[in-house]
């Protein structure tokens, strides 16, 4: 198991990484955010979560953040889990088009937001019109 | 310039009258499903409308590649037809589950099952 890292403050417990906005990029997103929480010492389970809710992030920036030239990732390690910011620049796309998908129903869209808030604790967006979209989400360690 | 290639593997093969096998290996995201939605689309315009879909290769899938899944479904239904999955990857059945897409999709522990509930 790896030695947990320091977590006084915070300070020193974050990974920045920018990618391209495209979808040949994410898999490294989702690997190098698979990285930083096993350093955090999450469960194999857990940090199959964090990759997809990752890579959920990420997708729906390539799909709906017209215009961004890249994806912004933030990780912070937290006293109790990691904190990971997905921040796109594109034109934005409104908290109303990005809904969860209700169960039994069988349309395409609205997945990546319902798997993102399944398997994440804390999820929030900041959608600016033309700022583009900031999404933060907190998976928490269990005790 | 091509650089690397697609950590998806696609093979598909006729495993009885009117029924295909379609075995997946790799990792299915936005990058690699269009390969996947290709091929499912490739053999439903060719009239096949009985599919199993393999998953016991794939490490990865995300909701790109579900999405893949159920428009590959929707076309069947739409001529009469099914399609079941094999998948005994806890990780993937997970995604199934919280989706609710166990609901919708037959999803079997081999081939064989997948294959004799469809006909």
């Amino acid at each position: 198991m790896n030695e947990p890292l320091p977590r006084n403050d915070g300070s020193e417990e974050i990974v920045d990484l920018r990618i391209p906005c495209k979808a040949e990029w994410v898999a490294l997103a989702r690997l190098s955010v698979a990285a930083v929480a096993s350093r955090l010492n999450f469960s194999i389970d857990e940090i199959e979560d964090i990759k997809l809710a990752v890579a959920e992030a990420c997708t729906n920036a390539i799909q709906h953040a017209h215009g961004s030239p890249f994806i912004e990732i933030k990780c912070e390690g937290l006293q109790d889990g990691l904190r990971i910011s997905v921040r796109d620049h594109g034109r934005g796309t409104h908290p109303e088009h990005i809904r969860s998908r209700e169960l039994n129903d069988e349309r395409v869209g609205g997945l990546g937001v319902f798997l993102i808030r399944s398997l994440m604790d804390d999820v929030d967006y900041d959608v600016r019109p033309d700022q583009g979209t900031l999404l933060v989400m907190v998976k928490r360690l269990t005790v | 310039m091509e650089r690397g290639t697609l950590d998806i593997k696609v093979n598909v093969r006729e495993a009885q009258a009117d029924c295909y096998i379609v075995e997946l290996s790799g990792e299915i995201d936005v990058y690699t499903s269009p390969k996947v939605k290709d091929a499912i689309g490739d053999l439903i315009d060719r009239g096949v409308y009985n599919l199993v879909i393999d998953l016991e290769k794939v490490r990865y899938i995300d909701s790109t590649g579900l999405g893949v899944l159920i428009g590959g479904l929707k076309r069947v239904r739409e001529h009469g037809g099914s399609v079941n999955l094999v998948c005994t990857n806890p990780q993937i059945r997970k995604i199934f589950d919280i989706t609710g897409l166990v609901k919708i999709f037959g999803i079997f522990e081999s081939e064989d099952a997948a294959m004799k509930a469809l006909v």
